[in-house]
């Protein structure tokens, strides 16, 4: 579904990514582990085209997703930021409905709400968080209303960056499985970043570890404690002595 | 170091405010472009219409009174170095429409609104609230840039205008309270001496430096940099550079408009 091949992507002198190839399978969840400033995110960001690669190819369906009508392209992702990345001006139903207030996908005023608040339900937040302001509520909140709104339009493929990032275990717990219910009942295909090993094991299908701007190992979660890679290994299992350095 | 090492540094400066002004340029006509494209955001433009418009009105008005005031008090004094007391209300009026009006206005609307989208943006920015919008395929020159800019285009003028008529306002005051004036021929003098060029060229430059307002808030909030630190030098960098930029355009125009 998603293909990326030999992607180049470098910030001045900095080479983030130097040859990235990776695929994944359609309706799979693949979660992309890697320490800190390993470009994760900027993998992602290179298939949104929130960044443009240097080189390389970025296939979606076997089409090059630098082509074509781009609001269509778009219109099949959801995406799950880091810091939840909701509009401050705006209430939450509305964040949350905000694809489907605005373009090709609108609905009228009153059906919105009514789906954003159905979203919010599942996402475990009552509807009387609809009307609150993004900055009246919690990070555990502000991640679950962030998931509501990258579902609400029911994408075919949905990106899940740092997910449980400064969430307590309980709440990354929750988030971790409520990010596992969503994908499968959808039926989505799901890329999740991230450096917290509780949420790949809850969330992939398949992992794929990112180190000095290529991809090191993938393979099947269930492989991951024996992959035999002394990086994922070292990762894997946090340790400070290894291939990897700490200090980076 | 070298003999031309500050030749050097000087063509790297004049190059980068060369290429600084390019990119602007070219900002400000894609966002100008993007204003007559649809989709179009009305709630968005309704918003910048309340924040440029209706919510500075207070800022604007109390700047143009106490301008108005003191321009009066000046010309009093000194036209009587030379027995011209009487020619306060015609100076009042002609200094608060063709200058003070729009220029005090503009830089008004620098300080209050440029800063005020400029931290916005920027601060959507560093917080990926831009990059969700293209996620959520909102084009952000098209929610963000444009009704701000169109805002600014329409209001600004009108602010202008309310701030003339303030600051003549307040220029009568103290005319007519201080200064002993008749208020009758204030307001005779006042009106026979304007000429419609004097309140167009007022409303024009109302509407070029709201434009260059805004432009300079969304473009300096939209190439903010990362963290708190980003968000502090696109503000300062935008107020900056409209206040110069305002002031710049105020030249050009006066020269168009007057040296004819």
């Amino acid at each position: 579904m998603i293909t990326l091949e030999n992607v180049n992507k470098s910030f001045s002198d900095n080479a983030v990514l130097r040859g990235v190839s990776l695929y994944v399978p359609k309706g799979s969840s693949m979660v992309i582990i890697g320490g800190s400033g390993t470009g994760k995110s900027v993998a992602l960001k290179c298939i949104l085209g929130l960044v443009t690669p240097d080189s390389g190819r970025i296939l979606v369906d076997g089409r090059d997703a630098t082509q074509g009508d781009r609001d269509a392209f778009l219109a099949r992702f959801g995406m799950l930021f880091q810091g939840g990345a909701l509009f401050d001006s705006l209430p939450v139903w509305q964040n949350v409905a905000f694809r489907l207030l605005r373009g090709a996908l609108a609905r009228p005023r009153g059906e919105a709400r009514e789906i954003a608040i159905e979203k919010l339900r599942r996402v475990g937040l009552t509807p009387d968080v609809a009307d609150r302001f993004p900055a009246e509520l919690s990070g555990g909140m502000q991640k679950r209303v962030g998931l509501a709104r990258a579902i609400a339009a029911e994408p075919e493929i949905i990106f899940f960056d740092e997910p449980t990032t400064g969430l307590d275990p309980i709440m990354a717990g929750v988030i971790n499985d409520l990010i596992r219910e969503i994908v499968t009942e959808m039926g989505a295909t799901a890329v999740t970043i991230t450096h917290d090993m509780s949420s790949v094991r809850a969330i992939a299908d398949t992992v794929a570890m990112l180190h000095g701007g290529k991809i090191r190992w993938t393979g099947p979660v269930s492989q991951l404690d024996t992959s035999g890679d002394p990086y994922v290994e070292q990762f894997v299992h946090g340790r400070a002595e290894g291939p990897i350095e700490a200090v980076r | 170091m070298s003999p031309t090492a500050p030749l050097g540094a000087l063509g790297r400066a004049v190059l980068a405010v060369l290429a600084l002004f390019g990119r602007v340029t070219l900002f400000a006509v894609d966002a100008i472009g993007h204003i007559f494209r649809p989709p179009f955001y009305p709630r968005e433009f309704g918003l910048a219409l309340l924040n440029v418009g209706w919510l500075s009105l207070p800022v604007v008005g109390l700047t143009a009174i106490f301008t108005g005031g003191a321009l009066a008090l000046q010309i009093y004094s000194g036209g009587a170095r030379f027995n011209a007391e009487a020619v306060v209300p015609q100076i009042v009026a002609i200094g608060m429409v063709r200058e003070l009006g729009p220029v005090l206005v503009g830089l008004m609307i620098a300080a209050r609104v440029t800063s005020s989208i400029a931290a916005e943006i920027a601060t959507m920015k560093v917080t990926e609230q831009i990059d969700a919008l293209v996620t959520l395929s909102t084009h952000p020159m098209k929610y963000l840039v444009a009704p701000r800019v169109l805002a600014a285009l329409l209001t600004v003028p009108a602010l202008v205008a309310v701030g003339d008529v303030i600051g003549i306002a307040g220029g009568y005051v103290v005319a007519v309270e201080r200064l002993g004036f008749n208020p009758a021929t204030y307001l005779k003098n006042t009106v026979d001496f304007l000429e419609m060029r004097d309140i167009v060229s007022s409303l024009v430059k109302g509407a070029a430096f709201g434009t260059i307002a805004a432009v300079m808030g969304c473009y300096f909030g939209m190439q903010s940099g990362r963290g708190a630190q980003g968000v502090g030098r696109a503000t300062k960098g935008s107020v900056e550079a409209a206040a110069v930029l305002i002031l710049a355009a105020n030249f050009l125009l006066t020269g168009l408009f007057f040296s004819l």
